[in-house]
């Protein structure tokens, strides 16, 4: 987990993304703890608030849920929520983002087609 | 009456001759919330506490805590610990004795907790308090202040002198101490940035008035940087309020105050946070 102190993201958002990030790459598998409030103030010397903050969006989210006097626990189905939603982000976050950068550098649609095959192939190699 | 708790400060004024120390304040500190209480030197944060922990008179207005006056009463003020900038002990007195004599004023004292966090300062107890170093004589009134267990702390200037290594070491304590006994922290300090992310509300003073208390983030969103080529970032900031400025070769990054309308930005500006410091020299500039 890591936080951007210098990010002009707000840190309980950058809280909640950590986390949701950490259950998405099986870091915090589904119903099991995830670290408390108090293990991630202390660490990063934040406002405990704060990290509920974050922590309150998930739940909001049903990706994570709270055992009264245990903790925070991962949800069954977190995996797919989270793979569900960041489908439907990969569009504004990644392509939008992409063709504003490929019309800047005059890209053409072929250009930026052959980009991605190239990009697609050297996944497959490694 | 009683269901009132947490700190009140009504129409406070503290007037030394024609200087108003602290000028028509009003605050309310709520339990078990941490507070970063900032201003520059002389802004009034010291008297504000000595009105409070009743070590001063104010010349009007009053305090209450948990709704009862705090002027000249014990039963108000044993729930309030203030750790000064002063020191208020014997010159005699070792760290152990400082640890003693509060534990008969605060009788829930925490000497284990004390003893451990010596240990991790790397602090002899036995020591006598006036041999330390200007931030071991920080350290041991701040050790004794994390481990008293009333409702209120009051911490002056609480990291005058630690190392950046202490300072980090002291915030974790502060946070664990907190997790472990959720109550009132009051810090007073001029260092924004280190305290921004640890606290709940930020209470600038200046000139003995209240002009900012809000969260940090509400803090952070009342401006923001744009940067980009000179000449495309002065003709954005045009008309906008503009509270610093650097110019690195061609490029040029200026701290705004206001909204930031992030559909309206122009290609070539980049807008990233806005600097706490810069704003906090900004709002406290005369």
């Amino acid at each position: 987990m890591k936080l951007d102190f210098e990010s002009d993201k707000p840190i309980f958002l950058q809280i909640a993304e950590e986390i949701e990030e950490a259950i998405f790459v099986g870091a915090f598998p589904e119903e099991t703890q995830i670290p408390s409030t108090t293990e991630i103030s202390t660490t990063f010397k934040i406002n405990p608030a704060t990290v509920l903050k974050g922590m309150n969006r998930l739940i909001d989210a049903e990706i994570i849920y709270k055992r009264r006097g245990v903790g925070m626990f991962v949800c069954s189905g977190a995996v797919a929520k989270i793979t569900e939603k960041r489908k439907s982000d990969f569009y504004t976050k990644y392509i939008e983002s992409m063709i504003v950068e490929a019309n800047k550098l005059g890209l053409s649609k072929n250009e930026l087609f052959k980009f991605i095959e190239k990009g697609m192939e050297e996944a497959c190699h490694e | 009456m009683s269901d009132r708790i947490g700190i009140e400060v009504k129409h406070v004024t503290k007037t030394y001759g024609a200087n108003k120390a602290l000028d028509d304040i009003s605050i309310n500190f709520q339990k078990e919330t941490i507070y970063g209480l900032l201003g520059r030197n002389g802004a009034g944060k010291t008297t504000l506490f000595n009105v409070i922990t009743n070590r001063i008179f104010p010349t009007s207005g009053e305090v209450l805590i948990d709704g009862q006056p705090a002027t000249e009463n014990d039963y108000a003020q044993e729930k309030i610990y203030m750790m000064s900038e002063q020191n208020c002990y014997p010159e005699t007195y070792s760290v152990n004795d400082v640890f003693k004599c509060t534990k008969a004023f605060y009788p829930d004292f925490d000497q284990e907790m004390a003893k451990d966090l010596c240990k991790k300062f790397n602090l002899n107890p036995k020591k006598g308090i006036s041999q330390l170093s200007t931030g071991y004589g920080s350290i041991y009134k701040l050790i004794t202040a994390l481990c008293v267990k009333a409702d209120y702390i009051l911490l002056d200037e609480p990291v005058l002198g630690l190392d950046a290594n202490h300072r980090d070491l002291f915030y974790q304590c502060l946070l664990e101490s907190y997790a472990k006994n959720p109550r009132t922290f009051i810090l007073s300090t001029h260092l924004i940035e280190e305290v921004a992310n640890l606290v709940e509300q930020v209470i600038i003073i200046k000139d003995g008035r209240v002009i900012r208390n809000e969260s940090c983030e509400e803090l952070l969103s009342s401006g923001y940087s744009v940067s980009g080529t000179i000449a495309v970032v002065d003709e954005f900031i045009r008309g906008k309020k503009v509270i610093g400025e650097t110019v690195l070769g061609g490029l040029k990054t200026v701290s705004i105050l206001g909204r930031c309308e992030k559909a309206n930005i122009p290609a070539g500006i980049e807008i990233t946070k806005l600097d706490l410091q810069k704003l906090f020299i900004d709002l406290t500039n005369c």
